[in-house]
């Protein structure tokens, strides 16, 4: 059992539209992860695998609001403080992240070497500017990126190259956890090879201490990180190992997003993609039951009328159904899954 | 798996070249390629960003010119000189793009996307119902309800939605080609499946020759018959989809389907 780089407890938080209306896009999320683990984090677009990200670093600026729970990063809550300090003193060197299309906010009239400074001097005024190239340098050497790439402007790297850099720069302090949001999605699979090989490198050589990986592509969680959790119009609908949530999912959410996985592999060709019907429900009157109920063939009358509880197994798995371990199986079974 | 060694030429190309820049400057972006795509044959062009994929699907479109070599449509030399002909042409070659979200005109309503496409088959005057009944059909075909839909913005709907009701346009125009540039690569994982699986419908259903062109060799393993694989503007290797993913001979090829992450085997990282 590691030290617990990061736990969060029934974390909830929402957005007011201009209407007056809420949507509570992260929903009773709890989460933890030890030293050294990275966690995945799967779903489909407008679940709440970004704001989620966002709540996590303390990002709340309007429409976002925090509304109750605790994150705790090392030891240390940061639930309450206002976003100006989290952003001060806890971002960058206790928790980076990585927004979606990061390499695009690079500014195209800096050299890159700028904002290595400017990431350091955030933190510290008094570091010299020839200490930070010396510690940019080292770091980048480690990281397999040229030191050329110090000195020139984002125009003059390629995507692959711009997205390394920005992880290479958001990790520079070394911190406790780094949020990474779709960081490859955009990239062709070649260079998204090197930005995961990247990653991994910043876990064995322990520049960072835990990751969170956010990605709607299955196959690379199940590459990348130990455990995956799947997030369903802002709840955890299931979390367990990346192997177990593979080859073995429980709810039948995951088992329809596991379906749709699409490999270069023998035998994927005669396999039927199971694509789920409809659409997630509106998160501003969201149904009172199972969120899941009206896309799922297994539903009943009562997964619509009541809340449905998370279920814990022994062995550190849950699901948010009704039905029990057995009865999935079951389920599952009878239909040749 | 299908045979399409009998089956009749749809869309063929000799020596087709696209030049870009003079001088010092002049480069290849596409470099004498040769290639033919039958009736009814599910084609995937497969390389990295800056092989040459979308110069050559905007080659087959009509949309920039051809500096060398010469396309063959439906066993005839391709003749779009003139406005009017290229108009008759792209009733023959439909296209998807990447981006669904450009794909539209926001100021205008869904009703007024299928009913163009209805004016563009030439069934422009008939009554209103009969157009209702035909957009009815083409969206339930995509599994949207148009019900839903009429009277609504394309900036309501989902990525997914609108890269389906761009399929629902195709069903209504019924072109011998579809050609699909990325069109899975800006939605998520899950509505994928469902658009890959639309696709293989047009193709069953009204027998269209598609041509997929895709960055992931995975995804054109699932659904292509032929797959090409582009490499600096040439073809590298070209075969059935089984021959070419599961027993690749070109090293470029290794290379791409040694890059796609995979669940039954370890994925190497080491070779990049």
């Amino acid at each position: 059992m590691g030290k617990v780089m990061l736990e969060v407890n029934n974390l909830k938080t929402k957005y007011v539209t201009r209407f007056k209306e809420d949507v509570y896009a992260v929903d009773n999320v709890s989460l933890k992860i030890e030293e050294g683990k990275s966690l995945g984090v799967a779903g489909e677009s407008g679940c709440g695998k970004s704001t989620l990200a966002l709540s996590l670093i303390g990002y709340y600026f309007p429409p976002l609001h925090y509304m109750s729970g605790e994150i705790i990063i090392d030891g240390k809550n940061i639930s309450g403080m206002k976003p100006d300090d989290v952003r001060k003193n806890i971002l960058g060197n206790e928790v980076a992240y990585i927004p979606q299309a990061a390499m695009n906010a690079l500014n195209p009239t800096q050299k890159i070497i700028r904002f290595v400074e400017d990431v350091i001097h955030a933190h510290d005024k008094s570091v010299s500017k020839k200490d930070i190239y010396d510690m940019a340098r080292e770091r980048f050497a480690i990281l397999g990126l040229p030191e050329m790439v110090l000195q020139k402007h984002a125009v003059e790297l390629s995507g692959g190259m711009k997205q390394r850099t920005v992880i290479a720069i958001s990790t520079i302090l070394s911190p406790k956890v780094l949020i990474a949001d779709e960081p490859s999605s955009a990239l062709d699979v070649t260079s998204q090879k090197m930005v995961i090989k990247m990653m991994r490198e910043l876990m064995e050589k322990g520049f960072i201490k835990s990751m969170i990986f956010i990605t709607h592509e299955l196959p690379l969680l199940y590459n990348v990180t130990d455990d995956i959790m799947v997030m369903y119009a802002g709840q955890i609908v299931e979390h367990g190992t990346a192997k177990e949530m593979v080859f073995d999912p429980l709810h039948p959410y995951s088992k329809g997003l596991m379906g749709s996985i699409i490999v270069p592999e023998e035998g994927v060709r005669d396999r039927k993609l199971t694509a789920i019907p409809g659409t997630p429900p509106n998160l501003k009157h969201p149904p009172e039951g199972c969120r899941f109920a009206d896309r799922c063939k297994y539903a009943t009358p009562t997964c619509r009328a009541m809340e449905i509880s998370n279920i814990e197994l022994p062995n550190g798995r849950s699901y948010r159904c009704l039905m029990s371990e057995r009865k999935v199986r079951e389920v599952y079974a009878s239909e040749g899954l | 798996m299908r045979d399409f060694n009998n089956a009749k030429p749809c869309l063929t190309g000799k020596g087709v070249t696209k030049t870009f820049g003079f001088g010092d400057k002049k480069m290849n972006a596409v470099d004498h390629v040769d290639f033919n795509f039958h009736e009814g044959e599910f084609v995937s062009i497969v390389g990295e960003s800056g092989s040459g994929k979308t110069t050559l699907s905007k080659m087959l479109l009509g949309l920039i010119s051809v500096t060398e070599g010469q396309i063959d449509f439906q066993g005839k030399p391709r003749d779009i000189s003139t406005n009017a002909k290229k108009k008759e042409y792209w009733k023959g070659i439909q296209a998807i793009f990447q981006d669904p979200f450009a794909s539209y005109n926001m100021f205008y309503k869904i009703d007024s996307v299928l009913l163009d496409c209805l004016k563009m088959r030439g069934d422009g005057s008939l009554p209103y119902e009969k157009k209702f009944e035909l957009m009815t059909e083409a969206c339930s075909f995509v599994n949207l309800k148009f019900a839903e839909l009429t009277n609504k913005y394309p900036f309501e709907l989902s990525g997914g939605q609108m890269q389906r009701l761009m399929i629902a346009r195709i069903f209504l125009l019924k072109p011998k080609i579809l050609l699909a540039d990325e069109p899975t690569s800006m939605i998520d994982a899950c509505s994928r499946a469902t658009i890959l699986d639309m696709l293989l419908k047009l193709r069953d259903e009204i027998n269209m020759t598609i041509i997929f062109i895709t960055h992931d060799i995975g995804l054109a393993y699932y659904v292509s018959d032929t797959v090409y694989i582009m490499e600096h503007g040439k073809f590298v290797e070209y075969g059935p989809a089984d021959k070419v993913i599961l027993n690749p001979q070109a090293p470029y090829t290794k290379r791409l389907i040694n890059d796609v992450p995979k669940i039954y085997e370890e994925w190497d990282l080491t070779t990049v």
